[in-house]
């Protein structure tokens, strides 16, 4: 960039040479808006606005296209360049690029929408005309007082954090330690495994699930990169991309980490029973001091401060008594440790639907009424009943067993989404307890999902085993016979709905498929990332289909459950995304920012703190001594919020000031042109 | 003292007089003040909806212009009978969430010189109205005498607590608030699963088979549960159990005996009230051992009416599994 076109450059001083391309886009846009008189009267009526060429082209956006602009910039002397075509979400990067390229610094290309805003909201072409004119006078207006912007570099601290100890963040972590950089990883509970360490097999191969996760399992706990930090919570995250400062608090494990062997003499000694809500998904018991399970990793157990009889009442020790290497501390406190990260990737995970919500469905009221979460201890070999699936009596077999197929889940009374999961891993039970029990087996389903690779072959095998479906939504499960034949059972009543009839099928057990639902806590986590949740409460991508890993906010990543349900394998593969992201921003080593921020003008600003609480990306900072609000540069997104709302007007966007919007809303209103009449 | 809009419905006066008794009986303790509508008309119960809907909405309609004329201030309507519960709230959602049929009504209405800004008045059923206005601290002040181990059912019907327009319910199929109330009475709640099954309504015209087997659902599972007495907050509920319990045994061959009151019966029975202000004895279902439970003395019994003629099996057979001659089939089937 030269030091001359920086000059001629300074905002709105009549020697704007001003370059209008109007984009086609095929018949999107040519479809409904007569592109060749738009051109044609840009050329003509904004000339005394400083528009040097105007020109339509069948893709603006293709290579020729490109050239186009490129081609004018040099041989015209262009200065500003507007390009009227599709949303700037589209294509804004690639004009900005063309414009670089033939040495215009790129924010002094302006993207009309005339598309998304005009071709595909109007059918009324003479109307739709008349309003891309009007929006292409105001981008030029808005143009003309643009200023050249050079994008801020930081650079990327290459240790990463991952939140979150299931199978989407273990493969994260393992992707980036394994290229070499240092990963914290942190998990709530004492050991890593999520959910996926609670079940029996995964579907539809019907691997033990045990056997694939307990070797990742076990990399992460050896690997030299990773620091695992379990029994740990994020609790604050400062700073921004490249530059995280986290604190995390260790909670006590009350177990001194390094003397620990991880022997077990402890949970054998301890008197205390507890039943194991987490894990056990309250089928089974733990003790006061235990670790979740066999496998785990870290293989230090925790002391449970709540039901220890010692804290309770003061005497017990047993676990001390016992301990071989006198790792037991009693009076070990929270541990707060501040780190420094580059990036962070939030894998959290969800949390199962609370069936007791359908009272209908009689969870928690009837007692052979089971959630998914407890038929897979029920069925898992290291379960509470060693695989054997019997009845809440612990020890009927049952002889027909019903599924429940969308518990919560596609019902507008609790949660609209498909949770998407549940078909298979309803498949996945029929076939096993089919196997095991020899039971009769009901799937209750509203429609069949199996979709993605050997899914629907799972179906078919589970359909040829003799598993019954009805389709139909369950109205529901009862223990009131009416006939002898019902006396005892549990009656599923339902309208099948391919026969137009109403059934009632008695069963000994019932297995309700319950959803998936964001952690109960995600907006509080969603708040201190500064990232932001759905409607339903999961977090939200960058883009849905482009972008689903990314986050609004620069540095944070998601992967897993924790963007939206789904199942291992696309988990673990938005794990892997993530980390190829972080990865790929470690490797650059700085990263450049767009330069479209808001900043504070300090002698306008009256400390009134009304912008504090509005910054979806805590950029805002209030210093008390001075009494005036501060934007940090690099946290900013420049979404504009806080300069709306700024009562004094003290808070300015560079790329939105308020010179540009007025003038931008003049050209809107073609003040500045000769008026033509616009259809109503 | 809370201020309400009464709208009693033509069962208050007629077949459920011991609910409109005992109502009377227990607003003054605990501090509900009823206004009852000047010159109101029926509901329009359940079949005239069916039969012609806009004649049949300006009739629920011209009852709530009426209340918003009287209202003196008051914006509660309150009904003590379920269908006249659901009629009234079902007239204001239609009118205010469909304004051109709203303006249809209020056309029909003008004709009498009336009209009902929908959404105007709040319609609430009375036991809503005694939990969540009143509240259950107010009514556990006046229990006096708690119906210490009487095994009660709480039995809604199906119309209260659906389809809830305004959310006031804790469940549409499980709602707890009855339960609530008769802890606080002192009773035993009975675990009733049934406690928003249908009681038949008018099939007991229609299609009595049907009916009394619905009918004979209810009173088993009560009866199974060793329930004493059921109770209800609906006239239609009331009436088919209690009226037509002798026509189901009949029927069946069973010989269930279980009585069901109001749940304002059982209300003004904790607070001390002499039962026959409370409309004890009009029940057909005698629910003397009620009052023998809690120790309290009956008022002197009228000699029964001598048993109706069953009527003859007619109208819309429903593929029921328990009708006579299965039941005769199954007799044989279990006996071998």
């Amino acid at each position: 960039m030269t030091a001359n076109l920086i000059e001629n450059t300074s905002p709105a001083d009549g020697r704007e040479r001003i370059g209008v391309y109007v984009c086609h886009c095929g018949t999107n846009i040519a479809g409904v808006v007569d592109v060749v008189q738009v051109a044609d009267w840009a050329a003509k009526q904004l000339k005394h606005r400083g528009v040097v060429i105007a020109r339509e082209y069948k893709f603006m956006c293709s290579s020729l296209g490109q050239e186009l602009i490129e081609k004018d910039i040099k041989e015209l002397g262009l200065n500003r360049v507007i390009v009227a075509a599709c949303s700037p979400h589209l294509h804004e990067k690639t004009f900005r690029t063309a414009c670089a390229n033939a040495g215009l610094n790129p924010f002094l290309c302006e993207m009309v929408s005339i598309r998304e805003q005009v071709s595909w909201v109007h059918t009324d072409k003479a109307a739709a005309t008349a309003k891309a004119k009007a929006m292409i006078s105001g981008g030029v207006e808005r143009v003309r007082h643009q200023v050249p912007l050079e994008p801020m570099t930081v650079p990327i601290d290459p240790t990463t954090l991952v939140v979150g100890g299931g199978i989407a963040g273990i493969q994260s972590a393992l992707e980036i330690a394994d290229a070499g950089f240092h990963v914290y990883l942190v998990e709530r509970e004492p050991s890593i495994g999520g959910h996926m360490a609670q079940f029996d097999k995964t579907f539809p191969t019907l691997d033990c699930s045990a056997c694939i996760l307990t070797p990742k399992m076990f990399s992460v706990g050896s690997h030299p990169n990773i620091t695992l930090l379990t029994w740990s919570e994020v609790e604050k995250v400062e700073g921004y991309v490249g530059n995280f400062t986290v604190t995390i608090r260790k909670k006590a494990r009350k177990i001194d980490e390094e003397l620990c062997t991880g022997c077990g003499i402890c949970q054998e000694k301890c008197p205390k029973k507890v039943i194991d809500n987490v894990y056990e998904a309250g089928l089974g018991y733990r003790k006061a001091v235990y670790t979740p399970f066999p496998q785990a990793i870290p293989n230090r157990p925790v002391v449970d401060v709540d039901n220890c009889t010692y804290y309770e009442k003061g005497t017990c020790k047993a676990c001390e008594i016992f301990c071989p290497t006198k790792a037991i501390v009693f009076d070990q406190q929270d541990k707060i440790l501040n780190v420094k990260v580059g990036n962070i990737i939030l894998a959290t995970g969800y949390e199962l639907f609370d069936a007791r919500r359908m009272p209908n469905y009689g969870y928690g009221r009837l007692p052979n009424v089971f959630t998914s979460l407890e038929i897979e201890r029920l069925t898992n070999a290291a379960g509470p009943t060693n695989g054997n699936i019997v009845l809440r009596d612990g020890k009927t077999t049952p002889k027909a067993v019903g599924i429940i197929h969308c518990v919560g889940s596609r019902d507008k009374n609790f949660n609209n989404y498909c949770s998407v999961i549940c078909c298979m891993q309803s498949l996945k039970f029929a076939h096993i307890i089919h196997e095991r029990t020899g039971a009769t087996i009901y799937n209750f389903y509203i429609d069949i999902r199996a979709a993605f690779k050997d899914y629907d072959e799972f179906y078919q095998r589970v359909l040829e085993e003799g598993t019954l479906f009805v389709r139909g939504k369950v109205a529901e499960v009862s223990d009131v016979p009416r006939t002898e034949s019902e006396k005892g059972k549990l009656i599923i009543q339902v309208e099948d709905t391919l026969v137009g009839k109403q059934r009632r099928i008695p069963v000994d057990m019932v297995v309700l498929s319950a959803g998936l639902e964001p952690r109960k806590d995600t907006r509080e986590v969603a708040k201190t990332f500064g990232i932001s949740c759905s409607v339903n409460g999961w977090f939200i991508e960058k883009h849905p289909k482009l972008d689903p890993i990314a986050t609004m906010t620069e540095g944070i990543f998601i992967a897993g459950c924790a963007q939206g349900p789904k199942d291992i394998p696309a988990s673990v593969a938005q794990g892997a995304a993530a980390a190829a992201r972080v990865l790929s921003r470690i490797e650059q080593k700085q990263m450049a920012l767009e330069p479209v921020r808001a900043s504070v003008i300090e002698e306008k600003c009256s400390g009134c703190r009304i912008c504090n609480g509005l910054c979806p990306f805590n950029a805002i900072t209030f210093h008390e001594d001075r009494m005036v609000t501060e934007i940090n540069p690099a946290l900013c997104q420049g979404c504009g919020t806080c300069v709306a709302a700024c009562p004094a007007g003290a808070i300015t966007g560079t790329g939105f000031s308020n010179d540009q919007i007025m003038a931008q809303i003049e050209g809107l209103l073609m003040l500045n042109v000769d008026q033509e009449p616009v259809a109503a | 003292m809370s201020d309400y809009i009464l709208y009693p419905g033509c069962s208050m006066e007629t077949g459920a007089r011991a609910y409109y008794d005992s109502l009377k009986a227990i607003s003054k303790p605990i501090g509900l003040n009823l206004k009852e509508i000047d010159d109101w008309n029926c509901c329009g119960a359940t079949e005239y909806f069916g039969i012609s809907k806009t004649p049949a909405y300006a009739l629920i309609a011209r009852n709530l212009a009426l209340a918003s004329e009287q209202s003196n201030g008051t914006r509660s309507v309150v009904a003590p009978c379920s269908a006249c519960y659901l009629n009234l709230a079902k007239a204001d959602y239609y009118m205010r969430e469909q304004p051109k049929f709203g303006r249809s009504i209020n056309e029909a209405l003008a004709a009498g010189k009336l009209s009902y800004t929908p959404g105007s008045l709040e319609i609430h059923h009375l036991l809503d109205v005694i939990i969540y206005d009143i509240g259950l601290d107010v009514v556990e002040k006046n229990v006096v005498r708690p119906l210490k181990g009487l095994r009660v059912v709480p039995y809604l019907g199906c119309m209260v607590p659906r389809p809830d327009y305004d959310h006031r319910w804790s469940d549409h199929e499980f709602p707890v608030e009855l339960d609530m109330l008769l802890k606080t009475l002192g009773a035993e709640v009975v675990d009733y699963p049934l406690k928003t099954e249908c009681c038949g309504g008018h099939m007991t015209q229609i299609s009595p088979p049907t009916a009394f087997e619905m009918i004979r659902r209810l009173i088993a599972l009560a009866d199974e549960r060793e329930a004493d007495v059921m109770t209800t907050v609906c006239p239609m509920c009331q009436l088919n159990i209690d009226g037509y319990q002798g026509e189901m045994n009949h029927f069946f061959g069973t010989n269930y005996h279980m009585p069901i009151l109001f749940f304002t019966q059982l209300m003004g029975l904790a607070f001390g009230i002499e039962p026959k202000e409370l409309g004890f004895g009009l029940e057909l279902v005698s629910a003397r051992n009620v009052l023998d439970a809690i120790g309290v003395q009956a008022p002197p019994e009228t000699p029964p009416a001598p048993p109706k003629r069953p009527r003859k099996q007619e109208g819309l057979p429903m593929p029921s599994p328990l009708i006579k001659p299965q039941v005769e089939a199954l007799k044989k089937v279990v006996t071998k």
